[in-house]
């Protein structure tokens, strides 16, 4: 009876506070039906890594910082100075003792919720794809990305996109997990049988990057890579009709 | 009776031990012995990865020792060496009891834990050894070449060993404290690793139906992670994860437990705000162990509503962590703290664990963490907050009770030369690892020829993790040094006041010669004579 109790009050607490600081946290969170809702006014999910990026490393070096120096200055201020010497140990009233709990717990929680809703917004960013994608299939497989345009052209390892429309890609896979890595564009996703994940990013100046396999999937993982090239709308437009063509004497 | 003992007399002795210490010492060789052939396929890893390209290895027998230095050092090292050889060794002293209650099992247990160890080492001699990582996700490892089902066995023995080990010793703890020993009088390490056995039996039996699943869709044709009959691969994921990230907190708690009685000896001082670190820190980390494992699969096409719900509660999990390291910190306010090789690795641990805490929380965004997971980053950043400050934790606690085990002191100079090459080497390695994954470096690479700029930070790496060895080479060499020629030890070299100490160096059978009467007795009764 006690234990059934105990447990059943554990675990309302528990519930509780999950659901109290998410909703806490989700306060500070801008829903993407809002009207320019994206954290710092950013719509590319790699510019708002950025920008996330350096806050939380403030936040980390300033914790870490403080908390070294306080650390460093108390082995140096209370080393022993003599044979045979003890420490004082502070006496702590009821009071001071709640308050070195609830004091800190409310710095770190302030903190938490802070990076929690940001990064929940920034998350929004990453996962609604903005309305006028380019869509584009992709197959993962034992050892090379396939990728489908919509018109049915196909390529491998080499995805080819124009600059300055948002790339949206379906993906699945054929034997086992892989997850398409993009380093440049701050974003990766797994693609494995049986399920569709998605996942997009914005291209915005022309060039050549890098897109590798992040998932361990055997002995050719690491050589799972390719390109991800960002053209100019024109000379995309005419890959495009080129292959195109091609697929067409193909058919025919 | 002749006063020496036969060879065989001996080692007949220690097979057939169910003495607490014992098993504690043979639990000590066994995880280090994992310890130092995981180390020295961390270092042919490394060679490895010095320069672009194709160096040393294939790519075959590199994902195998992938899979060995993980599974080794995980299953096989740090959760023996903290939960089996320090619970074992250190808790009944600390609880002034005889033995454990259930001798037998314990040696049952320790036997198990030998076996897994060599059915471990057996990977490098079998025919088609395991390449699917310590992880062993499905489809890969159902379709892989590899023996699967070895894989499942090394994990299915070393958790029988946990369940056994952690049934064992929480009786113990619960029945078998000395009269007078209250609750609240326990040493932070008994209360950490009381902690980490309650996690232990909740979750192992997750890991182990896992990976029977695994072999019986890889051998007897069942399709629990199948997707083209109706399985699904992320089960397995959430599964895995279900355990192995509460096996973190595994990990953590008796590592954070010898940290404290070791500040708090050496700080000669009491554990600040002792009853709050034991409630709020140690029992809020057991309480959200369980529910921040999503944080693993931030990129596994896991329904979004679950991924950022784990990311505000492994966030949240921040602030248990951080009432233990604040009363850690402020157990050396106003000490007189003497620096000994104990204490300096326990200082060392306290900078790698707030290097490896800080850096969790970028990892817990779930944003940010689209593009860290899977690369280096993340390697480096578990290697801080685990693998170094366990080991941390591990060799400062074997120093610590060094004197205890064998009645024979280490030298302070060897010991304190290969604490500065450790913490180096453990620096110098993985802080470099954190700039090669943020400039995108997978983890589980065997070749980066397509991003040849990080070949140099590479190289660094590769000479970070050189110094590291040759730090716990010379802390080897102190041991066995000691052992041999060590001088010998009084009761309690460090003036510690917990009652470990009150016995003999080493303590004979049955610990103490009557049972201790701890009616008056407080571990950290420090400042007040």
């Amino acid at each position: 009876m006690l234990i059934r109790r105990i447990y059943m009050s554990v675990f309302l607490l528990l519930v509780t506070v999950c659901t109290a600081s998410t909703s806490f946290a989700s306060l500070g969170v801008r829903e993407p039906e809002e009207e320019g809702y994206h954290l710092w006014g950013v719509s590319d999910p790699a510019e708002g890594f950025h920008h996330l990026w350096e806050e939380v490393m403030i936040d980390i070096f300033a914790i870490g910082i403080i908390f070294s120096l306080i650390t460093i200055y108390l082995l140096i201020k209370y080393r022993r100075r003599y044979e045979g010497q003890e420490g004082s140990p502070p006496k702590l009233t009821k009071i001071s003792r709640v308050g070195w709990v609830l004091i800190p717990v409310f710095i770190f929680m302030a903190d938490d919720l802070f990076i929690a809703a940001e990064g929940w917004t920034l998350w929004n960013t990453y996962r609604t794809p903005p309305e006028n994608s380019y869509e584009i299939e992709l197959e993962s497989a034992m050892w090379s990305w396939n990728f489908t345009y919509p018109d049915g052209v196909e390529a491998m390892n080499e995805l080819r996109v124009p600059v300055g429309t948002p790339i949206l890609l379906r993906m699945t896979s054929r034997d086992v997990v892989h997850s398409l890595f993009l380093p440049d564009f701050k974003v990766k996703e797994d693609s494995m049988p049986g399920r569709v994940t998605y996942m997009w990013f914005l291209p915005k100046d022309a060039g050549e990057y890098v897109m590798t396999c992040a998932e361990f999937c055997g002995v050719m993982h690491s050589m799972m890579h390719g390109k991800v090239i960002v053209m100019e709308e024109n000379d995309f437009n005419t890959w495009m009709a080129e292959e195109k063509a091609k697929l067409g004497k193909g058919g025919a | 009776m002749s006063g020496k003992k036969g060879f065989g007399t001996t080692l007949k002795e220690w097979i057939f031990t169910t003495d607490h210490k014992r098993v504690g010492i043979l639990y000590l060789i066994g995880s280090f012995a994992a310890f130092a052939v995981a180390g020295v396929i961390a270092l042919i890893i490394r060679m490895e990865l010095s320069t672009p390209g194709a160096d040393i290895t294939d790519p075959n027998t590199y994902n195998v020792m992938l899979y060995f230095h993980g599974a080794a050092m995980i299953l096989g090292f740090q959760i023996p060496a903290l939960t089996g050889f320090l619970a074992n060794y250190l808790l009944p002293l600390q609880i002034g009891a005889k033995d454990v209650a259930f001798p037998r099992l314990n040696a049952l247990s320790l036997w198990l834990f030998w076996m897994g160890i060599v059915l471990a080492l057996l990977t490098f001699v079998i025919p088609n050894p395991p390449d699917i990582m310590w992880t062993g996700y499905p489809p890969y490892s159902i379709v892989s070449p590899g023996n699967t089902a070895f894989y499942t066995f090394t994990v299915l023995i070393m958790g029988f060993a946990s369940i056994a080990g952690g049934v064992n010793l929480l009786t113990t703890i619960i029945y078998m404290r000395a009269p007078g020993m209250r609750w609240f009088k326990l040493n932070m390490f008994v209360w950490c690793t009381a902690a980490a056995f309650i996690i232990q039996l909740v979750f192992v039996p997750v890991l182990g139906s896992a990976v029977t699943m695994l072999s019986f869709d890889k051998y007897l044709g069942t399709h629990f992670f199948d997707p083209s009959a109706g399985g699904d691969v992320l089960l397995y994921q959430n599964l895995f994860w279900f355990y192995s990230h509460p096996a973190v907190y595994v990990i953590l708690l008796p590592m954070l437990g010898i940290m404290f009685d070791v500040i708090a000896t050496f700080a000669r001082n009491r554990i600040f705000n002792y009853k709050v670190a034991v409630l709020g820190g140690v029992g809020g980390i057991v309480l959200m162990s369980g529910e921040v494992w999503v944080h693993h699969l931030y990129t596994s096409g896991m329904p979004d509503w679950i991924r950022i719900g784990m990311m505000v509660s492994t966030i949240l999990i921040s602030i248990p962590v951080g009432i233990c390291v604040i009363s850690m910190v402020g157990t050396l306010y106003r000490g007189a703290i003497q620096y000994k090789t104990p204490m300096l690795y326990a200082v060392g641990f306290i900078f790698l664990f707030l290097i490896g805490g800080l850096t969790g929380i970028p990892h817990a965004v779930a944003a940010l963490d689209l593009h860290l997971q899977d690369t280096h980053f993340v390697v480096a950043h578990f290697h801080y907050v685990m693998a170094v400050s366990g080991t941390f934790a591990v060799i400062g606690g074997t120093y610590y009770l060094f004197p205890k085990m064998s009645g024979k002191m280490c030298n302070e100079g060897l010991g304190k030369i290969g604490f500065a090459l450790t913490f180096i080497g453990s620096n110098l390695t993985f802080f470099t690892m954190f700039l090669v994954g943020l400039d995108g470096m997978p983890r589980r690479y065997f070749d980066y020829s397509h991003m040849p700029e990080l070949a140099s930070l590479h190289q660094i790496i590769t000479y970070g993790a050189f110094i590291l060895g040759l730090g716990v080479l010379v802390t080897f060499i102190n041991w066995i040094h000691a052992l041999i020629w060590g001088k010998k030890a009084v009761d309690n070299p460090w003036g510690s006041k917990s009652l470990e100490w009150t016995t003999t160096s080493p303590p004979g059978p049955g610990n103490w010669a009557e049972v201790p009467d701890c009616t008056n007795f407080d571990p950290y009764a420090y400042g007040e004579d």
